[in-house]
C-alpha cells in the first residue's frame, strides 16, 4: 500500500488562514479545535505501532500493526514509524522502554498480541503515552478470523480518539462503482462495498449499463443510486445487506443525483420531467414529489444540510456550474429564491457537506484542471486540497476529517483520500481497473458518535 | 437519359438489390461494398460523384431508406460541440437540416437523440448537459417541421464514451449527439 504525505508551504499558510479566521469568527468552542490541528501544521503526530506478537500456529492472518499504523497514516494526523528503525520491539506493556522510544522522538507506543484459541482469536493491546511514561488505553477482544481487519480499524480508532480527542473513522465503510471492459463495446459496471480503506471488497449490483452516484442511508443500511439499465438514467435504493432493491424515480427524462434526507424518509434528486434539470425532493413512503428549483438553467447534485432545513447544489443558472443553496420551510418548501455560495473559480460541482455542516467539498475546475476544493461556509474561505487534473465525487468521512474523491492516474479511475487540510493524501489500494463514483458510509452506531 | 446516366442507374439498382437483400446485416453491407471498389471496371463508376449522388435518389423511388446507405449524406449521425456549450455549430446546423429534412417526409421513421459529454467535471452535471445538448439538436428539428412525436432524447452523460483517452482529442469526440434511427 502505497502512502506519502505532502507538505507545501502555500498549504500551510492556508491552514493558518482558516485558523485566524476560526479564531476570530467561531470563538473559544472552536479554538481547542484548532490547536489540534496546529498539531498537525508543525508535523503529523509521531507513532510507534509495535508488530503484534502472535500466539498460534503457521503466520497470522492479518498484520494487525500494518493496518493500524496505514490507518493512522491516512489520517495526516500520525507518522508512524516505520519497523526496522523501532528501538525495541515489545510485545507487552510491562516490557516498554520509554526512554528508548523518547530517544528517538516517540511520543506514543502501541503494544499487542494476537492469540489464537479454538478457532477465536484474541486480540490484546496496549497504548502508551511515552513522553509520560504511563499507560493511556488498553483493551482486549475476540473476533473470528473474519473480523480480524474490523478489530484493527477498531483498535485504529481508539488511538486516534484518545490521542486527537475526534471519534476516528477507520471502522467505516465505503461505496464505489468499478468499470471492466469485458468484450470490445462492452463494459461490466459493479457497485461494490468495502472497509475505507478499501479492503474486504463485496459486489452488491452488477450491470452491462452505467451505474453512477452511489449514497448512504443515514443509517448505513442502504444505498440510493442511478442505474442506466432500463436504457436510461433511473433511481433505484438497494438494501445494502439483503440486496432487496426498488426503483423509485423512473419519470421522463433523467433521474439523478440521489441524496437521503437525514431522517432518511426523503430523497433529494434531479428531475428532468419538466423539460430540464430541477431538484425535486421525493417522500419514499408515499412517492410525493415536491419540485424545489424553479430554472431553466441545469440544476442537480442536491445534498441536504444535517438539520433537514436546506439544500445545497450544482447550477449553471448564472452561466457555468457553481454551488447554490437554498432554505426550506417547515413543509419542505424552498422560502426564498437560491443564493449562490461559491465565487472562485469559473466551475464549481459535486458539493458534498462534512457531517457537522460547515464545509463544503467540491469538484473546483480552472481551465483544464478538476481539483477538490473544500468551502469554509462561514469564511468564504477556498481550500484547494488537491493537485490531479481530473478529480471527481467527493464525499467526506463521517468524522469529517478526510475527503475521499475519484480522480484519474496513468488513464486510470483510481480512489484517493485526502485529509481536510490538504496534508495528507492517499491512494486506496484496489487492484480493479477503473474505480470511481465514492460514497463514504456514516457511522452505523449512532451512540458512539457523541464526544 | 443518356448511355452513361442509364449504365449508372442499372449499376445502382443492383447495388441497392445488394444492399436490401442484406440489410439485416448492415455488416456484410460494408464488406460487399469494399469488394465491388476493389473491382477496376466498376471502380471508376463509383467516383463519380453524380453517379452516387443519382443512386441515393433513385434509393427513395424504389423504397429502399437512405438510411442503410453508407454513401448518403444521412449516414453522418454525430454533431459535436464545444466545452460546456450545447451551441450547435454551422456544420451540425447543416447536418440538422439533412435530417430534419429527412423525417418530416418520412413520418414513420422515428429517431432517438442521445445526448453525450466529454468527462471532465461533474457527472450528474454532464448528464444534464448531455441531455441539453441533445434537446438543442431537438428544438432544431421541431423548428424545421419534425414532430416532436418523432424524436425521443437520452441523455448518458459522460457514461458512454466513444474515445478513452484523457485529452482534447478524445473529448472533442465524445461531446455529442447521436442520432439513432430505430431499426438501423
Amino acid at each position: 500500500m502505497k502512502l506519502y504525505s505532502i507538505l507545501k508551504q502555500g498549504n500551510h499558510l492556508r491552514v493558518l488562514q482558516i485558523l485566524l479566521c476560526g479564531l476570530f469568527l467561531l470563538g473559544t468552542a472552536q479554538a481547542r479545535l484548532n490547536i489540534e490541528i496546529t498539531q498537525g501544521v508543525e508535523g503529523s503526530m509521531p507513532i510507534a505501532v509495535v508488530p503484534f506478537a502472535w500466539q498460534g500456529t503457521g503466520i497470522p492472518q492479518q498484520d494487525m500493526a500494518a493496518i493500524i499504523s496505514a490507518d493512522l497514516a491516512r489520517s495526516g494526523q500520525f507518522a508512524p514509524m516505520d519497523i526496522a528503525k523501532m528501538p525495541q520491539r515489545p510485545v507487552d506493556g510491562q516490557d516498554v522502554n520509554f526512554n528508548l522510544w523518547r530517544g528517538v522522538d516517540i511520543d506514543s507506543v502501541v503494544v499487542g498480541r494476537l492469540e489464537l484459541s479454538d478457532g477465536r482469536y484474541q486480540v490484546m493491546f496496549q497504548l502508551f503515552d511515552a513522553v509520560r511514561g504511563v499507560q493511556l488505553a488498553g483493551y482486549s477482544m475476540q473476533v473470528e478470523a473474519a473480523q480480524l481487519r474490523r478489530a484493527a480499524h477498531q483498535i485504529a480508532d481508539i488511538i486516534y480518539k484518545r490521542l486527537t480527542g475526534q471519534r476516528g473513522a477507520f471502522d467505516t465503510h465505503i461505496a464505489y462503482v468499478t468499470v471492466e471492459n469485458v468484450a470490445a463495446g462492452k463494459r461490466r459496471f459493479r457497485l461494490a462495498v468495502a472497509d475505507a480503506d478499501g479492503h474486504n471488497e463485496q459486489v452488491i449490483l452488477t450491470s452491462s449499463q452505467p451505474l453512477l452516484s452511489p449514497t448512504w442511508s443515514p443509517d448505513g443500511r442502504r444505498l440510493a443510486y442511478v442505474s442506466f439499465e432500463a436504457g436510461r438514467s433511473m433511481v433505484y435504493v438497494q438494501d445494502v445487506t439483503s440486496s432487496q432493491r426498488q426503483k423509485v424515480a423512473e419519470f421522463p427524462g433523467i433521474n439523478s443525483a440521489p441524496d437521503f434526507s437525514p431522517d432518511g424518509q426523503r430523497l433529494a434528486l434531479s428531475l428532468s420531467r419538466d423539460g430540464n434539470p430541477e431538484i425535486y425532493v421525493l417522500e419514499l413512503g408515499n412517492g410525493q414529489l415536491t419540485r424545489i428549483t424553479q430554472h431553466y438553467g441545469i440544476d442537480t447534485e442536491p445534498v441536504w444540510a444535517p438539520d433537514g432545513r436546506s439544500l445545497y447544489f450544482t447550477s449553471d443558472r448564472g452561466g457555468r456550474p457553481q454551488i447554490y443553496h437554498v432554505v426550506l420551510d417547515k413543509n419542505g418548501r424552498p422560502v426564498e429564491s437560491p443564493r449562490r455560495i461559491s465565487f472562485e473559480g469559473a466551475y464549481n460541482a459535486s458539493p458534498a457537506l462534512s457531517p457537522d455542516g460547515k464545509r463544503l467539498a467540491m469538484v473546483h475546475g480552472e481551465g483544464n484542471r478538476f481539483r477538490i476544493a473544500v468551502l469554509e461556509l462561514g469564511s468564504g474561505i477556498l481550500n484547494v486540497l488537491t493537485e490531479t487534473r481530473l478529480d471527481e465525487s467527493p464525499s467526506f468521512a463521517p468524522n469529517g476529517t478526510m475527503v475521499l474523491y475519484a480522480t484519474e492516474v496513468a488513464g486510470r479511475g483510481v480512489l484517493e483520500a485526502v485529509s481536510v487540510d490538504g496534508r495528507a493524501r492517499q491512494r486506496l489500494g484496489m487492484n480493479k481497473a477503473e474505480v470511481r463514483e465514492p460514497a463514504w458510509s456514516p457511522f452505523i452506531d449512532k451512540q458512539e458518535s457523541k464526544q | 437519359m443518356n448511355y452513361k446516366a442509364l449504365l449508372a442507374v442499372i449499376l445502382s439498382s443492383l447495388l441497392l438489390v445488394a444492399c436490401s437483400s442484406t440489410k439485416e446485416r448492415p455488416d456484410d453491407v460494408v464488406v460487399e461494398e469494399r469488394s465491388i471498389g476493389a473491382d477496376p471496371g466498376v471502380a471508376g463508376a463509383r467516383i463519380d460523384e453524380g453517379v452516387e449522388a443519382g443512386g441515393a435518389r433513385l434509393g427513395d423511388e424504389f423504397g429502399v431508406s437512405p438510411l442503410t446507405d453508407p454513401d448518403s449524406p444521412l449516414a453522418k449521425r454525430v454533431i459535436y460541440f464545444a466545452f460546456d456549450s450545447s451551441e450547435v455549430t454551422t456544420e451540425g446546423r447543416d447536418l440538422i437540416a439533412l435530417h430534419a429534412r429527412y423525417l418530416s417526409k418520412n413520418p414513420e421513421v422515428s429517431v432517438v437523440l442521445e445526448g453525450h459529454a466529454d468527462e471532465r467535471g461533474s457527472r450528474e452535471y454532464n448528464l444534464g448537459l448531455g441531455e441539453r445538448r441533445a434537446k438543442a439538436v431537438e428544438r432544431m428539428m421541431a423548428l424545421q417541421g419534425v414532430p416532436t412525436n418523432q424524436m425521443q432524447v437520452i441523455s448518458f452523460g459522460e457514461e458512454r464514451p466513444v474515445a478513452f483517452g484523457h485529452d482534447e482529442s478524445a473529448w472533442q469526440l465524445n461531446r455529442r449527439v447521436e442520432l439513432l434511427y430505430s431499426g438501423y
